[in-house]
């Protein structure tokens, strides 16, 4: 699609106006998950599984209902039968069936008069287990030996001869491979390995379902995609997904955590045993982290050949991930294509396996797939830089895809911004600053593609010649804000006289969720489109009243104008005066889109990284951190910098805290923030951030997404600050203080 | 005829073409012949594909044209988070 | 088990109620008395979210019982704004020191405690202050701000009405 705005003269896109929610959001005013509350509602809790792996021979729940105020148990033989394919692992994620597969899997749930009866009703509810062998490791769970955990879960791609946990196999490339190393100066080969980590929004999961024995619901929910929920909800419950009505509370944080369902069938469940009254279900922090989300963890062999000029000439991965229990959950096929995105070399050759475990069901985190690609990748080009001491920017320079490279992953890109990363980064400050001994530098550059997907927009204007705009991508960001000033800008008018708002599934088209940073650009585009409508039949209005054609009339400053003299002289009649009398002129005006938006811009940045690390104690300061970002163009740019603060401190838990931590019983050993340990205040500098614009032209305005790359480049470039800075190179995330030291005084000896 | 390129790992249902000329002025009937000749990868096409045509990519678009010199890459759909 | 009668002031209000003896004070705060802007991260004290102040001291709620409350007086950011925004809440809003917002509350409570006993604090004394209240989507960057700016700004104030 052409660019049909050019950049210049905007009058509001740019601006950083004050967020429409923001009063709320300060003032304890804003109504998240767990503040719906309905009369006759009941609050449930759930049992879980404490064994990673273990057959359920018996569920014995009749101590539990003998309690007063108890009103309703429901397992897994509550639920329909019959499902297949995604529906059915959503529906054993549910509810565990014959087998629970992993630490904190659900295995009941029960609805009661309080969230405290719901909570001793859950302790009285006996489940008989068998443990079985279990395996939680990503290479553990594909060695000579492993227990396959279930049977028949390899799908079409998995070769013959692979594990039996081996669910999914992908290869692709370019080029000849070994020619490639055969040019090289230097070729080097590493294995990288990073833990999951939870995407640690703090809103825990949270909804108020109601269902009748008519099977006809509603349900208040967190959730990034509430069309998603209806889905998945209708599919784990066999009902029709018309017959399902779910509306987004505020969202305290998803990162793709909240894109799919956890617990809330069980809310409609045991509304409907229990006559049809709401049942609240709001998870504890441990159920979050034993349960929802996490990501994959990966293990990943990289080889790359170079010149001592640093020209790369060949590159290799072979990356094993798990994404818990289920088929297709891990990113494989997002890391794959994340893994040389940045550049430009003749022959590259991608292999992953997808391998089940004993964990939990991964959900999307953050460009999934990208930072741990970006781990081992960015860490070797890193090292090898080291080696050949050469300057990490130019050699991304040297390398690096540029408009029309053809991607390492098939496309070619239109019009991209990596090098003009990579140039401010290099003539920043921050990239000049003498460092001090035991302090190191660290660069690395990442990759997100963005995503369109299915977007559907109305936008109604109103007596008073205010706009209206209904989306159907709930607000995690700011994204009311941006898109207020895309309609603004578009019609004219102050933004103050625009209001978006997220509505519920029952008042516009199927919308996929704000995942794949695709609000701004999709529901964007699409307010955009809905604006242009409205704006071609408030002319028509004009024209009708004036006696002229509608051809004659264009439409500016919020107003429409005669186009020219020959079209008349009249005053230009304003978008208040065209909706005052839209009554007696036609009806009501509104402009309506929906798209399977196309033409994402892709995204790349580059990350500048200092530390100091205690060689006595192996712990690492980050002295100053540099983001900078290519955002198309900076609809609101406070939220865009935000966006840039929020990924780089998302990754720098990654690469220095965040992990993971299962005992020799599968069991997870640290489901409380005070020992998953997310970044606090006193962890962090300031964030300094670069916006690059080099405009999308498939959007109207230019937009490329903005969330998802900010938390790729920090695992590797903290990582080479901290070789830099030690000697010794991390190649196993989190680079915590324990593995730091041991890595120092390995490096001496 | 337009010519798909497989990823490696989808050419052994393609009796092991890196490149399969299709007769389509769509993606959806190039996906759609390309089940035909090939059943083995109807699974794959099944699960979700994305698409570049001439370097451009077609995220979910059967639509979207394709022409009789074009260069088509498979692509796995992707998710975000 | 029988309840406890709890007679608290909350906000300036008197109020009553009957608190379960292992119902904390969030949840009290929340479901007995619809004052849901006070936040549960984690039911821990790890996240912070759920901060108020009791008797001018700053708490983690979900550590309290609510049968403690008795006789205190309890501030949440309910009772943040009087007439007007307080500026900690007007700084947020114009430095974007917000995302999803969910943290907030507890970090607004949170940071007025820090500038009533000291109005003129480093970055790093509001870092460390702010330790114990756990926000994911910012990066920090902007809250830091955010609160300096107030800071600046009340202290401000307070010689021009000296």
């Amino acid at each position: 699609m052409a660019r049909d705005d050019v950049k210049t003269g905007y009058k509001l896109i740019g601006t950083r106006p004050n967020r429409p929610d923001g009063l709320d959001k300060v003032t304890g005013r804003a109504r998240y998950g767990a503040d719906f509350s309905l009369p006759g509602m009941l609050h449930a809790a759930v049992v879980r599984s404490p064994h990673a792996h273990a057959r359920i021979v018996k569920i014995d729940a009749s101590k539990a209902l003998a309690l007063d105020g108890v009103k309703a148990v429901v397992t897994r033989a509550d639920l329909p039968t019959g499902l297949t394919g995604e529906d059915l692992n959503l529906q054993d994620n549910t509810l565990a069936g014959d087998t629970a597969l992993y630490d904190g899997h659900a295995v009941a749930a029960v609805a009661a008069s309080s969230a405290l009866l719901a909570q001793d009703a859950a302790r009285l509810i006996e489940v008989t287990y068998e443990v079985l062998p279990h395996v939680t490791d990503v290479d553990a769970a594909m060695a000579p030996g492993a227990p396959v955990i279930r049977e028949g879960v390899a799908d079409y791609s998995v070769p013959e001869g692979m594990h039996g946990n081996v669910a999914r196999y992908m290869e692709f490339g370019h080029g000849d491979v070994e020619a490639g190393f055969a040019a090289a100066d230097i070729v080097r080969a590493q294995t990288y390995k990073t833990e999951a980590t939870h995407q640690g929004y703090i809103e825990p999961h949270a909804c108020v379902g109601q269902m009748g024995e008519d099977g006809r619901g509603e349900m208040w929910v967190c959730t990034q995609g509430h069309w998603y929920i209806r889905r998945m909800c209708a599919a784990v419950l066999g009902i029709e997904a018309a017959n399902l009505r779910v509306t987004p509370s505020e969202i305290g944080g998803g990162f793709g955590g909240k894109t799919t369902i956890f617990m809330e069938p069980l809310s409609l469940a045991l509304s409907k045993k229990a006559g049809g009254r709401p049942v609240k279900l709001v998870m504890s922090r441990s159920e979050v982290l034993r349960a929802t989300g996490p990501t994959a963890s990966a293990s990943m062999d990289v080889k790359l050949g170079m010149k001592t000029d640093g020209t790369i000439t060949a590159g290799q991965v072979y990356f094993r991930m798990q994404g818990g229990a289920f088929r297709g959950m891990s990113p494989i096929g997002e890391a794959l294509p994340c893994a040389f995105a940045c550049y430009d070399i003749p022959a590259l050759k991608h292999e992953a396996v997808e391998v089940i475990a004993n964990r939990p069901k991964a959900a999307a985190y953050r460009a999934p797939g990208s930072p741990m690609a970006a781990f081992a990748v960015e860490s070797l080009v890193d090292e090898m830089c080291r080696e050949l001491k050469l300057d990490p920017i130019e050699v991304r320079l040297k390398n690096g895809a540029t408009n029309g490279s053809k991607s390492s992953y098939g496309p070619v890109y239109n019009v991209i911004g990596l090098k003009e990363t990579l140039e401010a980064a290099q003539a920043h400050p921050n990239y000049a600053i003498p460092l001090g001994p035991n302090q190191g530098r660290g660069v690395a550059s990442g990759f997100w593609f963005n995503h369109g997907g299915e977007t559907s927009v109305t936008l109604a204007v109103g007596e008073d010649g205010t706009a209206t705009v209904m989306i159907g991508t709930p607000d995690i960001g700011g994204s009311r804000a941006s898109i207020g000033l895309m309609v603004a800008e578009t019609l004219g008018i102050p933004y103050e006289n625009v209001r978006v708002n997220v509505v519920e599934t029952g008042a516009l088209g199927v919308n996929e969720p704000t995942h794949g940073s695709r609000a701004t650009f999709a529901s964007g585009k699409a307010a955009v489109e809905a604006a242009r409508q409205a704006i071609a039949e408030m002319c028509r209005r004009a024209a009708a009243d004036w006696g002229i054609d509608a051809d004659a009339v264009e439409w500016k400053d919020g107003a429409a104008h005669p186009a020219g003299p020959n079209a008349g002289k009249f005053p230009p009649m304003t978008i208040g005066e065209i909706g005052a009398k839209m009554g007696s002129t036609g009806g009501p005006i509104s402009g309506h889109h929906e798209v399977t938006a196309e033409g994402v811009g892709a995204s790349f940045g580059t990350h500048v990284v200092d530390v100091e690390v205690d060689p006595e104690t192996g712990r690492t300061t980050v002295l100053r951190y540099l983001v900078v970002q290519d955002a198309g163009t900076a609809i609101h740019p406070a939220y865009v910098e935000g966006q840039y603060q929020g990924g780089a401190a998302q990754g720098i838990g990654w690469a220095l805290n965040e992990e993971y931590v299962y005992g020799a019983d599968g069991r997870l050993q640290n489901p409380v923030f005070l020992d998953y340990r997310i970044p606090v205040a006193s962890d962090l500098p300031m964030i300094d951030t670069v916006i690059i614009e080099v405009p999308n032209p498939g959007h109207p305005y230019g937009v490329r997404g903005v969330g998802e790359t900010g938390i790729t480049p920090p695992l590797p470039a903290v990582a080479s600050a901290i070789a830099g800075a030690t000697g010794a190179r991390i190649r196993s995330l989190p680079c915590s203080p324990p593995k730091v030291l041991a890595a120092i005084k390995a490096a001496r000896t | 005829m337009a010519r798909v390129h497989l990823w490696a790992s989808l050419r052994r249902f393609a009796e092991g073409q890196e490149v399969v000329e299709v007769d389509a002025a769509t993606v959806g009937q190039m996906l759609d012949a390309l089940e035909r000749a090939h059943p083995g990868l109807g699974p794959a096409i099944k699960a979700g594909l994305s698409v570049a045509v001439d370097g451009e990519v077609i995220a979910n678009n059967r639509s979207a044209p394709v022409k009789p010199d074009s260069e088509v890459f498979l692509l796995q759909r992707l998710k975000g988070g | 088990m029988s309840k406890i009668h709890v007679s608290t002031t909350v906000n300036g209000d008197p109020v009553e109620f009957l608190a379960d003896p292992r119902e904390t004070l969030l949840d009290a705060l929340r479901n007995q008395l619809d004052l849901t802007g006070t936040k549960e991260g984690c039911g821990t004290g790890d996240c912070g979210a759920c901060s108020v102040t009791v008797d001018g001291t700053l708490v983690c709620s979900c550590l309290m019982l609510a049968a403690e409350a008795n006789g205190k007086r309890v501030e949440t950011i309910e009772g943040m704004a009087r007439e007007e925004l307080h500026p900690l809440q007007r700084k947020f809003i114009e430095h974007a020191a917000l995302q999803c917002g969910y943290c907030t509350p507890g970090i607004l409570v949170a940071a007025k405690a820090l500038l009533e006993r000291n109005p003129d604090p480093t970055d790093t004394e509001v870092r460390y202050w702010l330790a114990g209240n756990l926000c994911r989507c910012t990066g920090y960057d902007k809250i830091i701000r955010a609160v300096q700016d107030a800071a600046a700004e009340m202290r401000q104030d307070h010689r021009g009405a000296a």
